[in-house]
C-alpha cells in the first residue's frame, strides 16, 4: 500500500509530513527513557523481520498480491509509539534507498501504515485479547483481528487522501481499497497471530515488553 | 557468549529475506485499484534511484539481486531499529 509519488496532490502530501513529523517527534518524546534494555534488541529485531516480510508479496485471487505491514505486531509487542518509530524506519529506508513509496508521500505512507496502524492494532489487541481466560486464544484471536483491522483501515486511509487528491472518486475508491485489503488483510492477520504464537511458546516474557 | 533470543528472530528475518525472489510479482492491492480504477499513470517516477525494485544494480541473476538487496535492507534495518531504541534508553541499570 505505499503510495507513489503522483497519487496525491501536493496540500494532502504537505500534511502527510505535517502530520507524520509532528507524531514521529511525540513518539520520541514518549519513548525517550521508557526503553528497556530487552526492547533494544526487539525494536531492532521487528524492523528487521517487517522489511524482510514486506518483501514476500503473497498471491491473492484475481492477480493481486499482499504482503505484511506489521504495524500491528510491532505495536503488539513494543507498544504503540515504539512501533511508530520503528515502521517509520522502515518505510523511510523503504522510500530512500528502494524506491518504494513516494518522497513527497512518505508521510501519508507513514500516517496510514504507521501511525493508524500501530494504534488501531495496539488497542484493538489489548480490547480483544482482554476477552479471553485462555491467554494463548487472547493473544492468537487478538493479533490476527488487530492485524486484519490495520490494513483494513489504512486502506480507508489510503482511500480518503486518494479522493481528498482529486484523484479517483471517494465512491470509487473506498470499495475497491476497503474490499482488496479486507482479502490481503487475512494474511496479516495469520501472520500477525503465528508470530505472536511463537514469541508465546519460545518466550512469553518478551510479550510484556510494551508495558515496561 | 551466550546465545541470545534475538540471534533466532534475525536469523528469521534473513530466511525471509533469501526467500523474497519467491514472492508474487502480481500488483500490490493499491496498484490494482490504480489499474482498474485508471490512475495508475499518474503516478511520477522516483526523483532518484538507489535500489529500484529491491534490486542490487550490476547483479545479472535477478533472484540474486533481490536476495542481496534483502539482505542488505534488512540488516540495515536492525541497525537502525537497534541503533535507535538505544539511544533512547532508560538509565544502564534497568536491565
Amino acid at each position: 500500500m505505499h503510495i507513489p509519488d503522483g497519487f496525491i496532490s501536493t496540500p494532502v502530501a504537505v500534511t502527510g509530513i505535517a502530520v507524520a513529523a509532528g507524531s514521529v517527534a511525540y513518539a520520541v518524546k514518549v519513548t525517550n527513557k521508557k526503553m528497556g534494555e530487552k526492547q533494544i534488541p526487539m525494536m531492532g529485531v521487528l524492523a528487521a523481520f517487517v522489511f524482510a516480510a514486506q518483501m514476500l508479496n503473497f498471491p491473492i485471487p484475481g492477480g493481486t498480491s499482499g504482503h505484511l505491514i506489521g504495524a500491528a505486531l510491532a505495536a503488539i509487542l513494543l507498544g504503540p509509539w515504539a512501533g511508530v518509530l520503528t515502521m517509520t524506519s522502515v518505510l523511510i529506508v523503504q522510500s530512500l534507498v528502494f524506491q518504494d513509496g513516494g518522497l513527497l508521500a512518505l508521510g501519508v505512507n507513514i500516517v496510514n501504515m504507521g501511525v493508524i496502524a500501530c494504534f488501531v492494532g495496539y488497542y484493538l489487541y489489548r480490547g480483544v485479547a482482554a476477552l479471553f481466560r485462555n491467554r494463548r486464544l487472547g493473544v492468537m484471536v487478538g493479533g490476527g483481528i488487530a492485524g486484519w483491522m490495520t490494513v483494513v483501515i489504512a486502506a480507508v486511509s489510503c482511500a480518503l487522501e486518494l479522493s481528498i487528491s482529486g484523484t479517483v472518486p471517494l465512491n470509487v475508491a473506498l470499495p475497491a481499497m476497503a474490499g482488496v485489503h479486507a482479502v490481503i488483510g487475512v494474511g496479516e492477520g495469520l501472520i500477525t497471530a503465528a508470530v505472536l504464537a511463537l514469541v508465546l511458546a519460545v518466550r512469553a516474557d518478551l510479550m510484556e515488553l510494551q508495558k515496561a | 557468549m551466550k546465545f541470545k533470543w534475538w540471534y533466532g528472530a534475525l536469523a528469521l528475518a534473513l530466511i525471509l529475506a533469501i526467500l523474497s525472489p519467491l514472492a508474487s510479482a502480481s500488483p500490490d492491492g493499491l496498484e490494482k485499484v490504480a489499474e482498474s480504477k485508471g490512475f495508475v499513470d499518474s503516478a511520477l517516477a522516483p526523483l532518484f534511484d538507489i535500489f529500484p525494485d529491491y534490486l542490487i544494480p550490476g547483479v545479472r541473476n535477478e533472484a540474486l539481486a533481490t536476495i542481496l538487496a534483502g539482505i542488505v535492507g534488512t540488516l540495515v534495518l536492525f541497525g537502525i531499529g537497534y541503533g535507535l531504541a538505544r539511544l533512547l534508553r532508560t538509565k544502564k541499570s534497568e536491565a
